[in-house]
C-alpha cells in the first residue's frame, strides 16, 4: 500500500493519486427529510486510483451518501465535484456518464433479463447503436452488438462468469448476483465505483476473493473504489482511506490505523462493535 | 443433424422469431384462397380486415405495457388519430393518387405520423406519472381526444381542406365535400383496406415490434422495466427511452387505425373509447405481458370469440364477460397456480426420469 | 343567478362523484347502475314506497359488493394490480349485460325518489331542485359518518390498516379478508344510494348509466389523492363543478375533454392527486 500523503487542500489521499485531479471531491454536502438532517457537512476527497471506505452504525446516513453521490436524491446543501467537474442538477444517468457507477445493498438486477444482457445494458452508452439500427437489425447493428457481446463476455470472464452468460440472470445464486451486479457496474466504464455492503451474506471464503475481486478491480481499471462496508476486517484489510460516519456527520477520517486508535470511533462504533461480538462469544 | 436438434440450437430469439413470422403466415396463407375464392361466410371473411388492425393494436400496446411496464388505457386515442388523419388523407389524395395500393400506404404512414405527434405530446407530461396515475391519465387522454374529434369538421373543395370546431356551415364551402362530420364521424370514405394489406402491416409490425426487443433500443426499455433505478445507475435516459417505446406504440397504432377507417364507409369517433382500449388491453393480458405472439393468438381467439358465440345471440356477451374473469382467475389466483404448478411438476417429472434413461443408455454407448 | 344555480348543480353532481369515489373498483360504476334498476323496479312493478325501494337496493347492492368480492377479487390478492383491473372489467361487462339480459335496452324513465318541491328564490331567478338538497345532505352525512367509524370503530381502524398494509395488519391478528369483505359491503351499499340519487337528478337509466360516473369518480378519486375520504370528497365536487361549469359555459360537447384536462394539469403539477401523500422511493 502507498502511504497516504496530504492534497494542498489538506485531505490525504495515496501518494500516487496526489499530482492529480481527485476523481471525488464533496464540500459541506448535507440533505435534509421533511426537517430531519439526515446527512450534514458531510466533505471527502477521493484519490482516482484510491481504495477508501465508508463506515458507521446502522442508519448513520450512508446509503444516504451513496444515493447523494449518484443524484438519486439532490443535495439540500454542498456540492459534489465529479472528477473536477460538479454534478449539480444532473441526473442519475448523467452523471453516471460523468463517471460514477455503483452497486445496491439490496441487489437490483434486471432479473427478467439475461447474465449477458445485463452486462450489454451497463454497455450501453458505449454501443454505437441507434434507434433505426435497433428496428431494422441494419445499419450497423450486427458489428455493435457483436463488440458489445465480446465486452461483455470479456468483462464477464474477469469475474468467471462467462460460463453463466446465457442464465437468467433473477436464477443466479446469491454471491454471483452481488458479482454481476459489480460487472454491470464496470462496464459502464466509471472512474469511480460505489459499492454498497458488497460483503453482506457473503462467507469467509467469499469475502476472500471478494478483497482480492476489489483490488484487481482497481489495478486492471486504474479506478477508484468506495465501498461501504460492516465487516470490519475487509474494510481493514483494503482500504487506504476511511471515513467513518455517525448519525449522518463524519466523526473520524484517516488511514486504517488512525482509525481503529481514534477515540470517537472506538466510542461511537468500534466500542460497541467489540462489545456486541464479546457478548455474541461468550 | 436433425432439423428438429438444429431448431434447439438457434438462439431463444431466433426460435421466437421462426415461430411469430411463422404462424402469421401460414395463418395468411390459409386464409387468403379461402377469402379469394369466397369459400368462407361474409361474416368471417368480414372480420379479416380489423383482426389485422387489432392484432397490430394489441402487438403495439403490448410494446407499451409488456416491454416497457407501464399500464396504458388510452390507446383507442392513438388508434382514432390515426383513422381520422388517415381518412382526411385519403379524400385530400383522392384525385392525385390514382392507384388503391398506393394511396393505402399514404394513408397508413400518415396516419402512423400523426399517432406518433400525439404520441410525443402526450408522452411527454405522461410519463412521468407512476402507476394507477400515469393509466388515469392515458385514460383521459384518450377521452380528450374523442371529444375533440367528436367536435371536429371537415371538407374539401377545389381550394383545399376546410376545417371548423362548430359545425359543417362554418366550413365555408359551395360545392365541396364532408370528409369529417362532428359526431356522426367520417362519412363517405371509399373502402381501399384489403387483406394483404392487413397481412403486410401484420408484417412491419412483428419485424419492428421483434426486431427493437433485440436490440440496444430494446434492452435499455426492459431494464427501465425491471428496475428503474438501476437502469439510471448505468446512464439510461429513462425519459428517452420511455417515449421511443410510447412514440413506436402510438404510431404503429395509427398505422392500425387509419387502415382500420379504410376498411369502412362510415366511422364514428365515440368507436374509439374508453372500451376500445380496454379490449386491446384484454388482448394483451391475455395473451401474456411482453408476449408477441401470444397477443396474435389472444387477439384472434376472443375477437372471433362473440362471433362464434352468436348462435348465444343476447348471452354471448355475458359469456364472454365470464370467460374473461374465469380466465383471470384460472391464470392469477393463488389457488390456480399451485394447481398448475404442481401439475407442470408432474409432468416435468415423467419427463425428465425418461431423458434422464435416455442420456445414460448414450454415455453408455459412448464409453463403449 | 345562474352562476349560483350552476355551482349548486355542480356541487351536487360531485357529492355523487365523491359517494362512488370512495370505493376505488372499476366495476362500482355498475354496481350503481343495478341499485337505480332494484329502486326503479321496486318503485314501479311492486309499488314499494320510494325510501324503503332505497333500503331494498342497499340491501341487494350490499350481497352483490360481498359476492364479487368473494368470487372475483379474493382469489386474486396476491396478483399483479393488472389482473384485478382485468378481472374488474370483466365483473363490469358481466353487470351491464345481465342487467340488458334482465331489464332490456329501452330507457327507463327514473322517477325521482325526493318527495319535495324545488325551492325558488329571488322571485324565481333562482331554482334549487329537491334533489340536489337531498344529495348534497347526504353526502355530508356519508362522509362525516364514515370519517366517524375509520376513525373511532375498531372495524373502522382494522379497515385503515388493511388499505395501508395488507400483510402487516393481517400479522397485527386483524382478518383481513373479512374486513375487505366489509368494505366491499358498505361501498357497495352506498353506491345504491349514489345510483338512486344520480337518476333522480338525470332520470334515463340504461344499462351502461353507471359507466361514465364510474370513471369520473376513478379519475376524482385520484384528483383528491387515492387512498382519503377528505380526499374523495374534494376530488368529486371539484370534478362535478368543473363538468357543470364547462358544459354551460364552455361547450357542452368538450365537458369531459375539460374535466380530463384539468386532471390532467393536477397531477402534473401534484403527482398523487390534491391530498395525496408524496411517496418517496426507497433505495
Amino acid at each position: 500500500m502507498d502511504k497516504m500523503v496530504p492534497y494542498p487542500s489538506g485531505a490525504i489521499v495515496p501518494e500516487r493519486d496526489v499530482e492529480k485531479t481527485p476523481i471525488l471531491e464533496t464540500h459541506h454536502l448535507g440533505i435534509d427529510f421533511g426537517g430531519l438532517t439526515a446527512v450534514d457537512e458531510f466533505s471527502i476527497t477521493v484519490g482516482r486510483t484510491e481504495i477508501s471506505g465508508l463506515i458507521g452504525p446502522n442508519g448513520a446516513g450512508k446509503t444516504t451518501v451513496f444515493n447523494l453521490l449518484t443524484n438519486v436524491y439532490q443535495p439540500t446543501r454542498g456540492t459534489i465535484m465529479l472528477d473536477g467537474k460538479p454534478t449539480a442538477g444532473k441526473t442519475t444517468a448523467q452523471v453516471n456518464r460523468m463517471g460514477i457507477a455503483r452497486t445496491f445493498q439490496n441487489i437490483r438486477l434486471f432479473s427478467n433479463m439475461s447474465v449477458l444482457d445485463n452486462v450489454k445494458v451497463g454497455l450501453h452508452n458505449s454501443v454505437k447503436e441507434g434507434f433505426f439500427a435497433s428496428v431494422t437489425h441494419s445499419l450497423g447493428y450486427g458489428k455493435a452488438e457483436k463488440k458489445a457481446n465480446e465486452r461483455a463476455l470479456r468483462l464477464l470472464d474477469f469475474f468467471s462468469m462467462a460460463d453463466m452468460a446465457n442464465a437468467d440472470a433473477g436464477s443466479l445464486p446469491y454471491g454471483a448476483q452481488r458479482r454481476l451486479e459489480i460487472v454491470r457496474a464496470l462496464a459502464t466504464n466509471p472512474g469511480i465505483i460505489l459499492l454498497d455492503e458488497p460483503a453482506a451474506g457473503m462467507n469467509p471464503s467469499e469475502t476472500a476473493e471478494l478483497m482480492e475481486n476489489i483490488r484487481r478491480i482497481r489495478d486492471t481499471f486504474n479506478i477508484a473504489v468506495m465501498l461501504i462496508e460492516h465487516d470490519m476486517s475487509l474494510v481493514m484489510n483494503i482500504c487506504e482511506g476511511i471515513c467513518v460516519l455517525d448519525h449522518g456527520k463524519i466523526i473520524a477520517k484517516g488511514t486504517p490505523d488512525e482509525i481503529k486508535s481514534n477515540p470517537a470511533v472506538i466510542e461511537a462504533y468500534l466500542g460497541k462493535k467489540k462489545e456486541a461480538d464479546g457478548n455474541a462469544q461468550g | 443433424m436433425s432439423i428438429a436438434s438444429k431448431y434447439k440450437a438457434l438462439s431463444k430469439y431466433a426460435r421466437t422469431n421462426i415461430k411469430t413470422y411463422g404462424l402469421v403466415i401460414i395463418a395468411f396463407a390459409i386464409m387468403f384462397p379461402l377469402q379469394s375464392t369466397g369459400t368462407i361466410n361474409n361474416s368471417i371473411s368480414g372480420q379479416l380486415v380489423p383482426i389485422c388492425t387489432y392484432i397490430v393494436l394489441a402487438i403495439s400496446l403490448n410494446l407499451t405495457v409488456g416491454i416497457l411496464g407501464e399500464l396504458s388505457l388510452g390507446h383507442a386515442g392513438f388508434m382514432s388519430v390515426g383513422a381520422f388523419s388517415g381518412v382526411i388523407a385519403a379524400a385530400a389524395f383522392r384525385d392525385s393518387v390514382a392507384s388503391d395500393p398506393l394511396r393505402l400506404l399514404i394513408v397508413i404512414i400518415i396516419g402512423g405520423i400523426f399517432a406518433g405527434i400525439a404520441g410525443l405530446l402526450i408522452g411527454i407530461p405522461v410519463l412521468r406519472l407512476r402507476g394507477d396515475y400515469l393509466a388515469i391519465v392515458t385514460l383521459a387522454f384518450g377521452e380528450i381526444i374523442k371529444n375533440i374529434i367528436n367536435c371536429l369538421y371537415v371538407g374539401i373543395d377545389s381550394k383545399g381542406l376546410h376545417f371548423s370546431m362548430k359545425d359543417t356551415a362554418s366550413l365555408g364551402m359551395t360545392n365541396g365535400k364532408i370528409v369529417l362530420n362532428g359526431p356522426q364521424g367520417a362519412v363517405g370514405i371509399t373502402k381501399i383496406a384489403t387483406f394483404t394489406a392487413g397481412f403486410i402491416l401484420i408484417l412491419i409490425t412483428l419485424f419492428i415490434v421483434l426486431n427493437m426487443i433485440y436490440s440496444k433500443t430494446g434492452r435499455a426499455i426492459t431494464a427501465i422495466r425491471d428496475n428503474r433505478i438501476a437502469a439510471e445507475s448505468v446512464g439510461i435516459s429513462v425519459t428517452k427511452y420511455k417515449l421511443t417505446a410510447f412514440i413506436t406504440s402510438a404510431a404503429l397504432a395509427g398505422m392500425a387505425g387509419a387502415l382500420y377507417a379504410m376498411n369502412f364507409s362510415t366511422v364514428a369517433p365515440k368507436k374509439f373509447d374508453f372500451n376500445t382500449s380496454i379490449l386491446i388491453l384484454v388482448f394483451v393480458v391475455l395473451g401474456g405481458m411482453g408476449n408477441i405472439m401470444g397477443s396474435i393468438i389472444a387477439t384472434t381467439v376472443l375477437y372471433m370469440l362473440p362471433e362464434l358465440l352468436r348462435e348465444f345471440a343476447d348471452y354471448r356477451m355475458l359469456i364472454y364477460a365470464i370467460v374473461l374473469i374465469l380466465v383471470m382467475l384460472a391464470t392469477n389466483s393463488t389457488k390456480a397456480k399451485l394447481i398448475t404448478e404442481s401439475v407442470k411438476f408432474k409432468i416435468k417429472g415423467v419427463f425428465v426420469r425418461k431423458n434422464k434413461d435416455d442420456s445414460d443408455k448414450g454415455e453408455v454407448t459412448d464409453n463403449g | 343567478m345562474t352562476f349560483i344555480s350552476n355551482l349548486i348543480n355542480g356541487i351536487s353532481l360531485g357529492s355523487i362523484y365523491a359517494i362512488i369515489a370512495l370505493m376505488l373498483n372499476f366495476a362500482h360504476g355498475d354496481v350503481i347502475m343495478i341499485g337505480a334498476y332494484v329502486s326503479y323496479i321496486c318503485t314501479t312493478s311492486a309499488g314499494i314506497p320510494p325510501i324503503l325501494s332505497v333500503v331494498i337496493a342497499m340491501a341487494v347492492c350490499t350481497v352483490l359488493g360481498i359476492l364479487i368480492e368473494g368470487l372475483a377479487y379474493r382469489p386474486l390478492r396476491k396478483a399483479t394490480s393488472l389482473a384485478v383491473l382485468i378481472t374488474a372489467i370483466g365483473v363490469s361487462y358481466f353487470l351491464q349485460n345481465s342487467a340488458l339480459l334482465i331489464w332490456g335496452s329501452n330507457p327507463k324513465t327514473f322517477s325521482s325518489i325526493v318527495p319535495f318541491d324545488s325551492i325558488a328564490l329571488f322571485e324565481g331567478k333562482l331554482i334549487i331542485t329537491a334533489e340536489s338538497i337531498v344529495t348534497v345532505a347526504v353526502c355530508i352525512v356519508i362522509m362525516i359518518g364514515l370519517t366517524l367509524f375509520t376513525k373511532n370503530g375498531k372495524m373502522g381502524k382494522a379497515m385503515r390498516a388493511v388499505s395501508e398494509d395488507k400483510d402487516a395488519a393481517q400479522l397485527m391478528g386483524i382478518n383481513t379478508n373479512s374486513t375487505i369483505s366489509l368494505t366491499f359491503a358498505i361501498g357497495s351499499a352506498l353506491a345504491a344510494v349514489a345510483g338512486v340519487l344520480l337518476c333522480s337528478a338525470y332520470p334515463v337509466l340504461i344499462p351502461t348509466t353507471g359507466s361514465m360516473p364510474g370513471i369520473k369518480a376513478f379519475t376524482a378519486a385520484v384528483f383528491g389523492g387515492i387512498g382519503s375520504i377528505p380526499g374523495a370528497m374534494l376530488g368529486g365536487i371539484l370534478l362535478g363543478i368543473i363538468e357543470i361549469f364547462g358544459k354551460s359555459y364552455i361547450s357542452t360537447e368538450l365537458s369531459d375533454a375539460i374535466v380530463f384536462a384539468v386532471l390532467i394539469i393536477v397531477l402534473l403539477v401534484k403527482p398523487t392527486g390534491l391530498l395525496g401523500k408524496k411517496i418517496n422511493e426507497k433505495v
